[in-house]
């Protein structure tokens, strides 16, 4: 790790001062930042802690209707929320879908927009990374892309976007809050990160440098779907791994028919991937098996895999659009499933150590 | 740079000067307080072995820059057993037999404590081993460390029904205008 300056500003104007320093990072849980400092691959002259700025860890429903959550709200804060479970449940089920017990207790909302890829190429400081380094290539052809983008991707960088969160966050139409020195401006979520272009441009977050994520907002539509919604993730693991896919499906059904429907999908493109087509798809149609696949279809339409070792990944998408529509339909559940997004029925049998059996394997 | 930080660990205040910003909670812990007991496996936040309590939450002390933990509280494993007694998810992973080589006994402890706090899991086994997904057992005592963690949720109900029933007893008594 190099060496840097550390300061903790007192308020949100003096951090956007320190911030605009040009080798300043902002440090809030830490969780991401901290572990690219130990692999080299941030480097920031000066870290600016502002984890204790007062005004930014709130969640609070305005006069609209609508949820303002804070940047600094922890991810584990933010599941636990009330406000949160009943307006978007699939928004907990997500958050709780991601890493660990410990790290969802000090990660942030802010922190988790702003979440680095974990293409490998990218993580490896030795590896040349259009992301990293822009113009300076891209290890990852020819090398392992098994996890790497079906949608969106360019020659430049076929990376995928690792949170969770931001797969709900997006469907549900959330917003940026984010404050500048000259003032403050919002970019919705699913938009929030750009896609990789031509000529070495990577993309990444639509963060001016110096500025500050403030708060994510819920608008007070997303309620509508709480009573159906979903997040299904596969992984390569049944806890603590990142999607391979996943998908976010949120639906108003009235009298047997989708009033309105909201899909994305996570773990196939460099950001969020809000599917608009599929949403377009199923307004008006009854909440069935061929209407989940038509939409499915309809999201999934322009993906190509970026190399034959995630071709895998396209058909995978389908399958896992139709699971999580399908679930929605059938209603949210009343509590948080023991495995959340979990395409798996939990086991439920208790260890029993003390009693050890090996009757099975004596036939 | 030089930085003073204020902490408080297993309740006892210390000051730690830092000439460098750089190390982390789990570095200062180990190298600065003496207090061993916290593990460095990964050192980035994949394994919790180095898993305390940050102002009550447990979290991967790895990754936390010791500098922005200044004023907090902080528990480690050497802060958990009272009066000469073990603290009861202590005594269950003894006597469940929750380890092999002990590594990352600290950290799965520290990480049982902040979950029965969380209080989401019950004694559902599916809920604990999803809860403890954060710390990995080379060894794989899984099933062990599973049972422990049960067996310590019912002990503390257990515990709890006990405190809550001489609560019970005592306001009888107050109301019959008998002496606590």
């Amino acid at each position: 790790m190099n060496l840097f300056d550390y300061v903790r500003p007192a308020t949100l104007g003096e951090a956007l001062g320190a911030a605009a320093h040009p080798g300043a990072a902002v440090l809030a849980g830490g969780t991401n930042l901290v572990d690219l400092m130990k692999a080299g691959v941030a480097r920031p002259e000066r870290i600016v802690d502002i984890s204790r700025l007062p005004g930014l860890s709130e969640i609070e429903t305005l006069e609209d209707g609508a949820i303002r959550i804070g940047a600094l709200v922890g991810n584990a804060a933010l599941a636990r929320h009330p406000a949160v479970k009943a307006a978007a449940p699939a928004v907990a089920e997500a958050v709780l879908a991601g890493a660990s017990a410990q790290l969802r207790n000090k990660a942030s909302v802010g922190g988790n927009l702003l979440q680095a890829t974990r293409c490998a190429y990218f993580g490896d400081p030795a590896s040349a990374c259009n992301r990293r380094v822009p113009g300076s290539g891209c290890d990852a052809k020819g090398g392992d892309r098994r996890g790497h983008a079906v949608l969106g991707w360019s020659d430049a960088c076929s990376a995928t976007n690792p949170s969770d969160l931001l797969v709900p966050l997006a469907a549900l139409g959330a917003v940026v809050e984010i404050a500048g020195q000259d003032g403050t401006r919002e970019v919705p979520v699913a938009e929030f990160h750009t896609l990789p272009g031509a000529d070495g441009d990577a993309g990444g977050p639509q963060l001016r440098h110096g500025e500050i994520v403030t708060a994510v907002r819920l608008p007070a539509d997303a309620a509508r779907f709480a009573a159906a919604s979903r997040y299904v993730k596969v992984r390569e693991r049944t806890s603590f791994a990142f999607a391979l896919v996943s998908a976010a499906a949120a639906l108003d059904i009235e009298d047997g028919t989708i009033r309105a429907a909201r899909l994305a999908l996570g773990g196939v493109a460099a950001r969020p991937w809000r599917a608009a087509e599929a949403e377009a798809a199923l307004t008006g149609k009854a909440p069935d098996a061929a209407a989940f696949q038509a939409a499915a279809e309809a999201a999934m339409a322009q993906a190509r895999p970026s190399a034959e070792d995630n071709a895998f990944k396209i058909a995978l998408a389908l399958r896992v659009a139709v699971r999580a529509l399908t679930l929605a339909a059938k209603g949210t559940p009343e509590r948080m499933p023991a495995l959340p997004a979990s395409v798996f029925a939990p086991t439920l049998s208790a260890p029993s150590p003390s009693a050890p059996s090996f009757q099975g394997t004596a036939r | 740079m030089p930085l003073t930080l204020h902490l408080t660990v297993n309740g006892e205040a210390h000051r730690v000067d830092l000439t460098d910003p750089r190390p982390t909670l789990l570095d200062v812990l180990r190298e600065r307080i003496g207090l061993t007991g916290t593990k460095k496996g990964c050192d980035r936040g994949q394994c919790g072995a180095c898993t305390v309590l940050l102002d009550g939450q447990r979290v991967n002390s790895c990754l936390v820059l010791a500098a922005s933990a200044d004023g907090a509280e902080v528990t480690t494993i050497e802060g958990l057993s009272a009066d000469g007694a073990l603290h009861p998810v202590q005594a269950a992973f003894i006597e469940n037999d929750a380890f092999q080589c002990g590594f990352c006994t600290p950290g799965q402890v520290m990480s049982a404590v902040g979950l029965l706090a969380e209080g989401e899991t019950g004694g559902d086994p599916e809920r604990i081993r999803e809860g403890m997904s954060g710390n990995l057992c080379r060894c794989a005592a899984y099933p062990g460390i599973t049972a422990a963690v049960m067996d310590a949720f019912a002990r503390m109900e257990a515990a709890e029904g006990e405190r809550a029933d001489d609560r019970a007893r005592t306001e009888d008594r107050a109301r019959q205008g008998e002496p606590a």
